[in-house]
């Protein structure tokens, strides 16, 4: 990484460059630099409304980026150790969509593991590409889902050998990270792609002495999400891309769906960030890791909490931890990690980033502040002295594992008709089921209904869980396929 | 030439105070934190430019924010403090002979540093040999302790910037349970008058009533805080501040103060119909 270069920012400047020349503006946006709009100026402030502007020549297209664009993504690409990087604007959803698209069309097969977020299974739809699930490990005192292990892996590349593919969420949102290496070499050698949907892993590439980061793996393809650990704003986003895979291919099927208007707000996030990890990321994730470790021998020191990390690595499906993440199970204290996650809030005015059945995850960034820290650990013993409970029959997976019966596609378009929950048991589902955060289906289309799969969503209500995806909110009726 | 200090009190009230020059201003990890010398208030100490305490005035708090659980517990030897880094509430503590342990938490070194050098009249019982000082975060310093004070103080700045913590229910919450059985807990709860003010009076009073039975709050006049009009609060889980107030006891013990006594004591849980109003309407958010 060239160190000097990277302390430009050229959207930025371009932006700042332009604002300085007072142009006149007879085009989009209609609120002509805030002035009408009033009240939204207030509320953004003068700045950020000025700069909310158009494509136009001193400022690059980002469908078609040859100027400041194009600098501004081949700094990033320096900066991640990528062949090339894309500006994305509609989230990681559409990066991880985009590297499913340019990996597979209808009717190709593509190896990942069944916890994957929502956003993989619907490029699935959009693409008709067929899944080949691998289940991933699940840490039987935890509850979690770990990443794949290489005998799992390599059974199911033996037994597709035509998969175009290999797909990872590494690492996941609790800090799980698979053999990213391994498998990338093992389905190279298999001639397939290495995709890697990377949203919980932006500061791998900046970070000292944390896990390996997809592009040093030689993964082919790899969607990072710059507004978590990176810190740009909300929705911005980098697709980043190997020399292996043909950068142009993958531009024209971006363009399939992303908006002609990108936002120049998302693109100077995604720039000013990138500049800032660039030349400071060591000491800033140290600093992450610093709080994270502390807070955990906090949390350990109250009692009945368990937050762990790396000691629980296992050389295969655990094979390294990302010590950023502050994971802490709480069933052993009677709660689920979703009631904890709600008194947090309600009790104690602190938002915490997600709970699921078993354990709790706090988000810690360079935002953060030892003495928020204190709160959390503070209002973490107040839970326990205040509402611990008997630990009888609490449920721990996080999922259950499906069985396929119908590729997502073709489910997703057949005919369904809605029948009650309870009576659901052996037919094939036609919509998403999920707790979200953290946006894992419990249920995807074409899956089938097990006795199993409805005990957990009916726990998962009844713990308090926002389930999403289906047509019922209440979820007392599904779409089955007809 | 004229120097002036101000602080706004909202956005649209100034109060200001004349300087006659600066003794200090320094950064710490946490805070700004300046000493001033003024022609009326004598000198006077502030952090991040929000006035903590004036050398003339100083005893209204103090003497208030000390002697009021201490004329209630029939006998205080463990006391926790936490901030308090001007030294003024050790100050007061340290007159009674009950009292045989002092822990005080005060989160910024440099505070205690600064008050020593330039406010002697202020930070004079930091040597006292019953004193424990402790440089860290109270909230961490008081979740590991069970069971262990007869009074807590919370002597802390605004609820905003390193104070913040110690305004959360959380914190009440480990406060409650570092306390012995009839400890209590008093604090300084911000003015009533201004709507900001208030409504951190509320945002207070509602996470200290979910966490003690009883808690009541008491006023004070401290001209140089926002409005002049100031509160504080007292919890407990057995003892009342007036019902219980051992009057005699404390006066026998003749401590010379210069704003308390125990008629004014039972007077300041008197609160004016809007306050008691402001506290039953943050009593029934609950």
């Amino acid at each position: 990484m060239n160190r000097d270069a990277q302390s430009r920012a050229p959207i930025m400047e371009a932006l700042l460059q332009f604002k300085r020349a007072r142009v006149v503006p007879f085009d989009v946006p209609g609120h002509k630099r805030g002035r009408g709009n009033p009240e939204l100026c207030e509320l953004l402030g003068e700045q950020c409304m000025a700069i909310d502007v158009n494509a136009m020549k001193p400022l690059d297209n980002l469908c078609h980026p040859v100027s400041v664009i194009l600098e501004a993504e081949r700094l990033a690409a320096d900066a991640f150790g990528a062949g090339h990087a894309f500006f994305m604007v509609g989230g990681t959803t559409s990066a991880v969509q985009a590297m499913i698209l340019s990996a597979c069309k209808t009717g190709d097969k593509i190896i990942m593991p069944r916890n994957v977020h929502r956003s993989v299974i619907n490029a699935l739809v959009l693409c008709g590409a067929v899944p080949v699930y691998v289940n991933p490990r699940i840490h039987q005192k935890l509850g979690i889902s770990l990443g794949m292990a290489m005998a799992d892996v390599e059974a199911a590349i033996l037994q597709n050998p035509d998969a175009k593919a290999v797909l990872l969420n590494n690492p996941t949102y609790y800090g799980v990270c698979s053999n990213l290496a391994a498998v990338t070499d093992l389905a190279h050698r298999h001639g397939m792609l290495v995709l890697v949907d990377e949203a919980h892993g932006t500061h791998l590439y900046f970070g000292r002495g944390l896990p390996v980061s997809a592009m040093a793996a030689g993964a082919d393809l790899a969607a990072v999400s710059m507004h978590k650990s990176g810190g740009s704003l909300t929705q911005s986003s980098f697709l980043l891309a190997k020399d292996s895979v043909n950068v142009h291919r993958i531009r024209q099927i971006i363009n399939l769906t992303q908006t002609t208007s990108g936002s120049y707000l998302l693109l100077a996030s995604l720039d000013v960030s990138r500049k800032s990890l660039a030349l400071n990321g060591a000491d800033i994730f140290e600093h992450v890791v610093q709080m994270a470790q502390y807070a955990r021998e906090e949390i350990n020191r109250i009692g009945d909490y368990y937050a762990f990390a790396g000691e629980l690595t296992d050389g295969d499906a655990f094979f390294d931890f990302d010590a950023t993440k502050l994971s802490v199970h709480t069933l052993d204290m009677g709660l689920a990690g979703i009631e904890v996650y709600d008194l947090l809030r309600d009790e104690y005015d602190i938002q915490i980033e997600f709970g699921d059945l078993a354990n709790i995850l706090a988000y810690l960034s360079a935002g953060d502040r030892l003495r928020d820290l204190e709160r959390l650990v503070s209002a973490l013993a107040e839970i326990r002295r205040r509402y611990k409970k008997d630990k009888a029959g609490m449920l721990t997976q996080e999922y259950v594992p499906p069985v396929v019966v119908t590729a997502p596609q073709a489910a997703f378009y057949a005919e369904k008709q809605p029948v009650p929950l309870s009576e659901s048991v052996g037919r094939v589902c036609g919509e998403f089921v999920m707790s979200y955060p953290p946006g894992i289906p419990i249920l995807a289309p074409g899956e089938r209904v097990t006795p199993e799969i409805i005990e957990h969503i009916e726990y998962a209500k009844e713990r308090g869980c926002l389930l999403t995806g289906a047509e019922d909110p209440d979820i007392e009726t599904i779409q089955v396929l007809k | 030439m004229e120097l002036w200090f101000f602080e706004r009190h909202t956005p649209n009230v100034k109060f200001s105070i004349r300087v006659e020059r600066q003794l200090e201003s320094v950064r710490s990890e946490f805070q700004r934190i300046d000493v001033f010398e003024s022609p009326e208030f004598g000198r006077f100490l502030t952090l991040d430019g929000y006035m903590m305490l004036t050398e003339k005035d100083e005893f209204i708090y103090h003497e208030m924010i000390v002697h009021v659980p201490m004329a209630v517990h029939p006998c205080a030897e463990r006391v926790l403090v936490i901030g308090a880094g001007d030294g003024g509430t050790l100050r007061e503590l340290c007159r009674y002979a009950c009292v045989a342990h002092i822990d005080l938490v005060e989160i910024d070194r440099m505070v205690v540093e600064v008050c020593r050098r330039h406010l002697p009249s202020v930070a004079c019982a930091f040597d006292d040999p019953r004193v424990n000082l402790h440089y860290e975060d109270g909230v961490k310093f008081v979740r590991s302790r069970v069971d262990e004070y007869d009074v807590i103080i919370v002597d802390s700045t605004d609820p905003f910037g390193p104070g913040e913590g110690l305004f959360a229910k959380e914190f009440y919450g480990n406060c409650c349970k570092a306390l012995r059985s009839g400890g209590i807990l008093v604090n300084q709860h911000e003015s009533p008058f201004y709507a900001d003010d208030a409504a951190a009076v509320q945002r207070a009073h509602k996470r200290i009533v979910e966490s003690f039975d009883i808690s009541k709050l008491y006023q004070a006049h401290i001209p140089t805080y926002s409005s002049g009009h100031w509160l504080f609060g007292f919890a407990s889980n057995s003892l009342h501040p007036v019902r219980d107030l051992r009057a005699e006891e404390w006066n026998a013990l003749g401590i010379k103060t210069r704003y308390y006594n125990t008629r004014l004591h039972a007077g300041a849980f008197a609160l004016p119909n809007y306050v008691e109003e402001l506290l039953k309407d943050a009593e029934r958010k609950r």
